[in-house]
């Protein structure tokens, strides 16, 4: 596909030619509009390859009854519409799961914001050296793979072994004793918020505080004798600053948070006691590959797809309204 | 522009035409059975692996001996990946291998993925095949057709420490009720002890429990499957058995997330009383600090000096459906799982053997494989035979069942009513 290029667009760039100078606004949307995609075109096919292909593939699949014995070939595979989706609807569970994980995840976004918020200031305030020493401390949080914080976060809350309940207990709080945190739904799932928030939160703060560093120290300064005090400093002249860069690092943020699969797979040993600790995605795993129900699998994928898309569309259409640009 | 257009119905076009179903492929039985070349052979990898890979290449050594121009390549895969590797030979059978070991549980869904191959008549026509035990073979079997040949058995019996059953001055229990009784003494007398430790989630230690009393997973009515999990005699095992997971014997708290590992390793820790191991948990039991202090008894029924049935876990060889050698590979198959082979892998493993009359030998010349022995003598049962049983599993329906009536989330009748009507639910959807 990729010899075509030069043989479409080298004619048309040439017809463009002479009319160049008097239409100036045609010639932007003929020949450098050619030009314009060529340029995009390797990271268009790409893209394509490796985005557009899969997503296409999922939706794809999530219209068929496709199980284990239809890619194998022992059993005929059938287009069953949107069969997949009706089930899924029809499914008390689904509802549940994605209830759990729309409040797990806005939890963890949020927190995740607010820690990494606070830090980021903090260290805006600090001595080098200490800032120095709290961003070594929290890179080593960041470049810890999920799995193996989870397991970390599992050995210090370990109901008997744990130095989570040894310290409770040692400082008076009897009620620790042999306590488990994966018991209850809601510890179960707090537990593995803090660890999502513990690993996540470093890049918030080196963000944030890059975002801070660069505010104008004039500006600030100016407010400052214009007797502005440092609340007023910080809603009115930071955060509008910092704006650009709050939104993109809040869309990133509900976007991992809600499609937290390791913590939750390694915290609550795949999806807690009775399925209770259950997020979209360990769902969509559990039915994909687990139970092998690939159709099935990809309908709960293509759905948290959209919810995805619309979440950031509809973020991105309330600061336009505001005026900002990204 | 025009270009733009061009370029997007080129590619919607491409799509259509390359693929308007998601992929699929072919797993059609070979017409090919030739005699000679490579024989790939999938087996598990262990923990310690060396006895296993000893017995396998004395096998193979013999084996290429008797056949000529041919090679056997054998590749250990490791258990834990074993659904992606196999999934794998499935979409892909030119890299699938021609025999393979896999779990009796993933028998039916490997037959309904077309991945097996059917070995009946090369059973049929073994001299050795007769003495397979009929109940272990059973299991390999789906409408009358047998999918592979058992290698090994794995059953559960009750594990119990000599020394704190003296202590609480409790029998060695004889019934599931004294098991009970003799586990609330024992935590009673030793508050920081499981009486005994089961989980929420070892379903092989809670199917005793269930058959013993009557009840059933699910009934075959030839081919299609209707839960039995919600009726009365089911109920019954099902209390039986979530009564054991109580603060006063084994704390929910602890012991609802319990798999049957986790259990075991409670008891190999010193921290319960009883525990309802398998037969390839002994060394690991008969190495811990409490060696001298233990003993193994089958799991006993309702009735004293009945043993209640247990699950029979355990590992078949098979022949993949794609294998272009049929013949030579269930010779192979034949020769691993021979008589022979059998009692190296138990001398060198422990494996149980599958055959009945070789079971009975290594239980005389090894007092502590008895209670095994008399266990799977005593008649074993099974999951439902069916590819949907993978479906519940993988949802974890059963075990879901009992956490949710140990964490006091729902009662017996409503949870199993629940589980029965998720289960029909998968059945039917099949």
């Amino acid at each position: 596909m990729s010899t075509q290029f030069p043989v479409t667009a080298a004619p048309s760039l040439q017809d463009e030619k002479p009319t160049a100078p008097l239409m100036r606004k045609k010639r932007v949307s003929g020949a450098s509009r050619v030009e314009h995609w060529l340029y995009l075109a390797p990271a268009l096919i790409v893209l394509i390859a490796l985005l557009g292909y899969p997503l296409y593939q999922l939706i794809n699949m999530s219209l068929y009854d496709y199980r284990q014995a239809q890619v194998s070939g022992s059993a005929p595979l059938v287009f069953t519409g949107l069969e997949n989706y009706r089930i899924l609807m029809g499914d008390p569970e689904f509802w549940t799961v994605l209830r759990d994980t729309v409040i797990f995840a806005s939890a963890c976004v949020v927190l995740t914001l607010l820690v990494g918020g606070a830090l980021a200031v903090f260290a805006s305030r600090l001595r080098p050296w200490v800032r120095t020493v709290l961003f070594a401390v929290s890179l080593g949080a960041w470049a810890t793979p999920a799995v193996t914080g989870s397991a970390v976060w599992l050995f210090l809350f370990d109901s008997t072994q744990g130095l989570i309940n040894k310290v409770l207990i040692g400082v008076g709080l009897s009620g620790f004793n042999d306590f488990s945190w994966t018991y209850e739904k809601w510890t179960a799932f707090g537990l593995v918020a803090s660890e999502v928030v513990w690993c996540s939160f470093p890049f918030v703060m080196v963000t944030l505080y890059a975002g801070i560093q660069a505010v104008p120290t004039e500006t600030i300064e100016a407010a400052r004798l214009d007797g502005a005090s440092l609340p007023r400093i910080f809603y009115s002249i930071m955060l509008p600053m910092l704006r650009p860069i709050v939104i993109i690092i809040t869309i990133q943020s509900i976007i991992w948070n809600f499609k937290v699969f390791s913590q939750i797979y390694v915290m609550t040993n795949g999806g807690g006691i009775a399925g209770q600790n259950m997020v979209l995605n360990v769902y969509s795993y559990q039915q994909a590959f687990a139970a092998s129900l690939y159709g099935l699998g990809s309908a709960i994928g293509v759905i948290m797809t959209l919810i995805l898309l619309v979440v950031t569309l509809v973020y991105l259409r309330l600061l336009k309204r505001n005026g900002e640009v990204l | 522009m025009k270009f733009t257009r061009t370029l997007a119905v080129a590619a919607l076009a491409a799509m259509a035409l390359t693929s308007c179903a998601p992929p699929t492929s072919e797993n059609a039985a070979s017409s090919q059975d030739e005699a000679t070349g490579t024989l790939r052979v999938w087996l598990f990898s262990e923990v310690n692996q060396d006895p296993k890979s000893k017995v396998v290449d004395d096998t193979i050594a013999a084996f290429e001996g008797k056949h000529k121009d041919v090679t056997v390549d054998v590749q250990y895969i490791p258990v834990d990946t074993r659904a992606e590797k196999f999934k794998a030979a499935f979409n892909d059978p030119s890299s699938a291998p021609d025999v393979a070991e896999f779990g009796n549980t993933d028998l039916a869904s490997y037959v309904t993925a077309g991945g097996l191959s059917d070995m009946t008549a090369d059973i049929e026509a073994w001299d050795e095949g007769k003495d397979l035990d009929p109940k272990v073979l059973e299991t390999t079997a789906i409408d009358g057709k047998n999918y592979g040949v058992p290698w090994f058995v794995g059953v559960r019996a009750l594990y119990y420490r000599t020394d704190l059953l003296k202590e609480a001055g409790v029998e060695v229990p004889k019934t599931l009720a004294e098991i009970e009784t003799a586990a609330r003494a024992i935590r009673t007398k030793n508050p920081d002890t499981l009486g005994i430790s089961v989980g929420g989630a070892s379903q092989f230690s809670a199917m005793p429990y269930l058959w013993a009393h009557g009840g059933s997973i699910a009934a075959d009515n030839g081919g299609t499957f209707t839960s039995g999990l919600d009726s009365a005699e089911s109920r019954a095992g099902i209390t039986a058995y979530t009564n054991l997971v109580k603060d006063d014997i084994c704390p929910p708290k602890t012991c609802a997330e319990f798999g049957g590992n986790a259990s075991v390793q409670q008891f190999i820790a010193g921290q319960a009383a009883m525990t309802i191991g398998g037969d390839f948990n002994y060394k690991a039991v008969a190495e811990s600090e409490f060696k001298d202090k233990f003993a193994v008894v089958p799991v006993p029924g309702l009735t004293a000096g009945s043993i209640a049935p247990a699950f029979a876990g355990g590992n078949n060889l098979g022949v993949f459906k794609s294998s272009k050698r049929h013949t030579l590979a269930a010779d192979f198959v034949k020769e691993l799982a021979s008589k022979k082979n059998q009692q190296a892998m138990f001398d060198a493993m422990g494996n149980l053997p599958t055959f009945s009359d070789v079971q009975k030998s290594v239980a005389e010349d090894n007092a502590y494989v008895a209670p095994f022995i008399d266990t799977i003598a005593a008649g074993t049962n099974f999951v439902p035979i069916t590819d949907t049983w993978s479906t519940i599993d993988a949802k974890g329906i059963f075990t879901g069942m009992y956490q949710q009536i140990v964490t006091g989330k729902a009662d017996v009748e409503t949870a199993s009513a629940d589980a029965a009507a998720a289960m029909n639910k998968i059945f039917e959807a099949k």
